[in-house]
């Protein structure tokens, strides 16, 4: 519907673009020169008035148009269902929602349900026929007085060129707009927890087991929201992942870069970097699957007892899975190390590992730093391989082979599957969210700023 | 130690010697480091395609039903819709017994229908339906076997005693045998697994829901950030007043880039499902989440470029009287254009292969059908992948591999295309 709609538009444009450029040729008495801009922009200045304005009405309509729906259906709702709890009434609406878009719902639908849906129905048939008459009347409206605009004089290109700039700093706001929705939507939820768990109980709490919710009555009473567990268990899989991760990224790097060939450097960068293209939700797999049960019988051979989803398995593939993270961006700043501090060390006789160890690498520590800080955060924020790899349960513990959760884990594990949005288990993951976003920001600018500051020292 | 030289020294020539096993040490560890990574990527690809490869193979059965009209059309109305209500498992049940007279117990009969895959009756019925002038003959149908069958003549599997612990009886195996001594058991290429949408029954189970669902997420993602991608590029590369603005946009899109992929998916359940009330499982609120975690990719790749263009084209094209939009239309974007591609192309392929934020927006859900449209429930390739890395069913440990062969074949080939784009049509000024 809305697209047959916007595809109407869009002929509309198509239509007005061939009235503006033909009447600004025919003004221009057939010849394009005396004109002020060429025919085309003529054109596309008339198709603007035909398009843009329907097409913001029709994107109003689409935002606005469902809450206006919902305030006439519960106008005209029964008393006993107002009185309903606000999320039984949004399951209310929604049944009646799904039942007028012709969807089978997951329960037969009650005598009201159908009355509101049908309601539904009627108002969103005339809503939208409203809307179809506004948006083709606007269009035409736009293009007829565009088109009476065009003459030889009128500066087409300028005003289209006004509209193209407004479109290209729209497009730039897009990366703040989407920051600006990361910081409030976590900010808002973590809010209504916090309302509900203490700050502090989060924060410093010893016990996190938000299952044990049974009833709706006893929601945040009976969950222990203590993240410390949830902490330590994501600062454990993170150690791992960089025991891994840094020694085999940083050597790697420096082999690439003082030792290998220019043929194998060729062959090797590209196949390190394949370990970063590949989907965690693989590496995940590998791990439940190949690499947990490997780990698990090889303790068992020596007498220890490891649990099946170990946070050991977890974090060893993750760190497999940020080798590159750490080896490029080291390769990076080693290979941007001058070659004069190289050839000093050199001539003073140092072999080459001296020469590595003694000048090159502390010349390249701080972008070595940040490119560790980045993988640290890489790993914090990592979510498919602990989700399938590590545990659920929070267990506080230092003990690699046991099973521990993370943040991410808990965040998947509270919302996925359908929930009632309000309950403090839910609005959980969202305070977890906001916790992991603030580290990870801190870590990345932390690092962003050490490598920038590092370049500028060589460049 | 003696007057003469000290670099001849017994001493100097030990100490040389350690400095150079330390040396011969040292470009160990780097090798090591390599091979440990490489060796890890081999393991891994390798041990995925060797799980992964059975699964697109499946055994069939080909059994001899009759078509009895008794069953499936006592009116002899042959009306389409009579037919497709027949009792098609009992005419299966039937055969099966024909072929194995000695179950007789309830048990073994039950035993005997669960060596062919629950679908199998199905297969009659299309059968059925297609060439209604069949009924009355006995005719040759090839069904598929049950998953623990399946796994059985793949060799994962051996049949128990008596079929309580394993999930394959003895009894079971042994017809099994005697069915494949008869040459009715064949190991065909798993069409099915192409086509079909999610199953409890592996070997009913595809990824033709899940590819769709990814195709379908991928398009409004490229339509998404494509755009406006390209644009903020241009707009911060070409047209902004360098200053704290600019300066703050560009940190803005250097953070968002390393914002961990699970907070756009809360983004996208706060904002897109709560507060739009988006409908969950939807390839548009999936490809909504994704085009704004790919958004960055994409601007940093068209910025450089961009910035990569040199400025003489520029005062060249101003110079002869082009207006800066018409600069940049017409002569910077054409050519950095195989930059922004390329640049897409690999953001493209990381939505492909991300997981975390579209569990957050519900589409982990169970779902069956084909997706249709824009706003039907699907899932995604790789979140199929979680799904059945999830399942206990033994079999779908080869299915969640094949899976993963095909999400790495798409992703190898995007990479490909992508280097392909750089070499090819790449300048260097």
């Amino acid at each position: 519907m809305t697209l047959a709609l916007s595809l109407t538009l869009l002929a509309l444009a198509a239509l007005g673009y061939q009235l503006g450029s033909s009447r600004a040729l025919a003004a221009a008495g057939g010849s394009p020169r005396s004109l002020h801009s060429r025919p085309t922009y003529h054109g596309v200045y008339v198709a603007m008035w035909g398009a843009l304005p329907a097409l913001a009405l029709l994107v109003m309509w689409l935002v606005f148009a469902p809450r206006i729906e919902d305030a006439f259906v519960l106008g005209s709702l029964s008393q006993a269902t107002l009185e309903l709890p606000p999320e039984r009434l949004a399951v209310f609406l929604s049944d009646a929602r799904s039942v007028a878009l012709g969807d089978i719902p997951s329960r037969p639908p009650s005598d009201e349900v159908l009355t509101a849906s049908e309601q539904y129905r009627s108002l969103n048939r005339t809503g939208f026929a409203g809307l179809c008459v506004l948006a083709l009347g606007l269009s035409a409206a736009g293009l007829v007085a565009a088109r009476s605009q065009v003459r030889v004089e009128l500066r087409a290109r300028n005003r289209v060129e006004r509209v193209a700039t407004s479109v290209l700093i729209a497009a730039s706001l897009v990366a703040i707009l989407t920051t600006a929705g990361i910081v409030l939507s976590l900010v808002f939820e973590a809010g209504r927890f916090f309302s509900l768990v203490s700050f502090r109980e989060f924060l410093f709490g010893l016990e996190w087991s938000p299952q044990l919710a049974l009833r709706a009555d006893q929601v945040a009473s009976s969950g222990a929201f203590g993240a410390v567990p949830v902490f330590a268990g994501t600062l454990l899989v993170t150690v791992i992942a960089m025991a891994v991760a840094a020694p085999v990224g940083i050597f790697s790097a420096i082999y690439l870069a003082e030792y290998s060939a220019p043929g194998v450097r060729a062959v090797i960068k590209p196949m390190l970097e394949v370990l970063a293209g590949i989907p965690t939700v693989v590496y995940g797999f590998f791990a439940a699957l190949t690499v947990a049960p490997m780990i698990r019988s090889f303790g068992e051979s020596l007498g220890l007892d490891v649990a099946s989803e170990s946070a050991l398995a977890a974090g060893t593939i993750m760190g497999v899975m940020i080798i590159p993270f750490v080896s490029s961006l080291s390769d990076d700043v080693i290979t941007a190390v001058p070659r004069s501090l190289r050839d000093g060390s050199l001539g003073l006789g140092a072999t080459r590992s001296e020469t590595i160890r003694k000048v090159v690498l502390p010349a390249a520590l701080p972008g070595i730093v940040g490119s560790l800080l980045l993988a640290v955060s890489r790993a914090i924020g990592e979510t498919m391989i602990v989700v399938m790899a590590a545990g659920l349960a929070a267990n506080l513990t230092a003990n690699p082979l046991e099973a521990v959760t993370t943040v991410t884990v808990q965040i998947v594990t509270l919302l996925v599957g359908d929930q009632e949005f309000d309950s403090a288990k839910t609005l959980a993951a969202f305070a977890l969210g906001l916790v992991l976003f603030i580290v990870t920001l801190m870590l990345n600018v932390i690092a962003l700023t050490i490598v920038r500051r590092y370049r500028e020292q060589y460049e | 130690m003696s007057e003469g030289n000290l670099h001849l020294s017994e001493r100097a020539a030990r100490n040389l010697r350690k400095r150079h096993r330390a040396e011969r040490r040292f470009r160990a560890y780097g090798m090591t480091a390599v091979a440990l990574a490489m060796v890890t990527l081999v393991l891994l690809l390798g041990s995925i395609l060797w799980r992964g490869w059975p699964g697109f193979f499946q055994h069939t059965v080909l059994l001899d039903v009759a078509l009895d009209p008794e069953v499936i059309d006592p009116e002899g109305s042959r009306n389409p819709d009579r037919l497709a209500q027949a009792d098609f498992l009992g005419l299966l049940k039937t055969s099966l017994r024909e072929q194995f007279p000695e179950a007789t117990s309830r048990r073994e009969r039950r035993e005997l229908t669960r060596i062919v895959s629950a679908g199998a009756d199905l297969e009659i019925r299309r059968l059925v339906l297609e060439s209604p002038g069949r009924i009355g003959e006995r005719v040759g149908i090839e069904v598929l076997l049950s998953d623990d069958a399946d796994l059985y003549f793949k060799g994962q599997l051996d049949p128990s005693e008596d079929g309580a612990t394993g999930r394959l009886s003895s009894r079971q195996a042994g017809w099994l045998d005697s069915l494949e001594a008869e040459g009715r058991v064949e190991n065909r290429f798993h069409t099915r697994f192409f086509q079909a949408g999610d199953s409890r029954e592996p070997e009913l189970a595809g990824i033709g829901g899940a590819a769709v669902g990814s195709l379908l997420t991928l398009a409004i993602t490229l339509l998404l950030s494509f755009p406006v991608g390209v644009a903020a590029a241009v707009y911060l590369e070409e047209f902004a007043p360098k200053g704290r603005w600019t300066d703050f946009i560009e940190v803005n899109i250097n953070n968002l880039a390393a914002v961990p992929s699970i907070v756009f998916g809360l983004l996208g359940l706060a904002v897109f499902l709560n507060f739009f009330g988006l409908p969950r499982s939807a390839p548009v609120v999936g490809g909504l989440v994704l085009s704004l975690m790919t958004l960055p990719t994409i601007i940093i790749a068209s910025r450089s470029s961009i910035a990569a263009v040199p400025p003489s084209i520029r005062e060249a094209a101003l110079g002869v009287g082009a207006s800066k939009h018409q600069v940049v239309l017409h002569h910077v974007l054409p050519l950095a254009l195989p930059g922004i591609l390329t640049g897409t192309i690999i953001g493209m392929s990381r939505a492909l292969g991300e997981t975390a934020p579209l569990l957050m927006i519900g589409m982990v859900a169970f779902i069956v059908d084909v997706p249709t449209g824009f706003t039907s429930p699907s899932t995604l390739l790789p979140v199929q992948v979680f799904l059945w890395a999830d399942s206990p069913e033994r079999a779908f440990v080869a299915k969640t591999s094949a899976a993963i062969v095909v999400l790495l074949t798409f992703l190898v080939a995007m990479n490909l295309a992508a280097v392909l784009l750089r070499s090819r049509f790449e300048q260097r000024w």
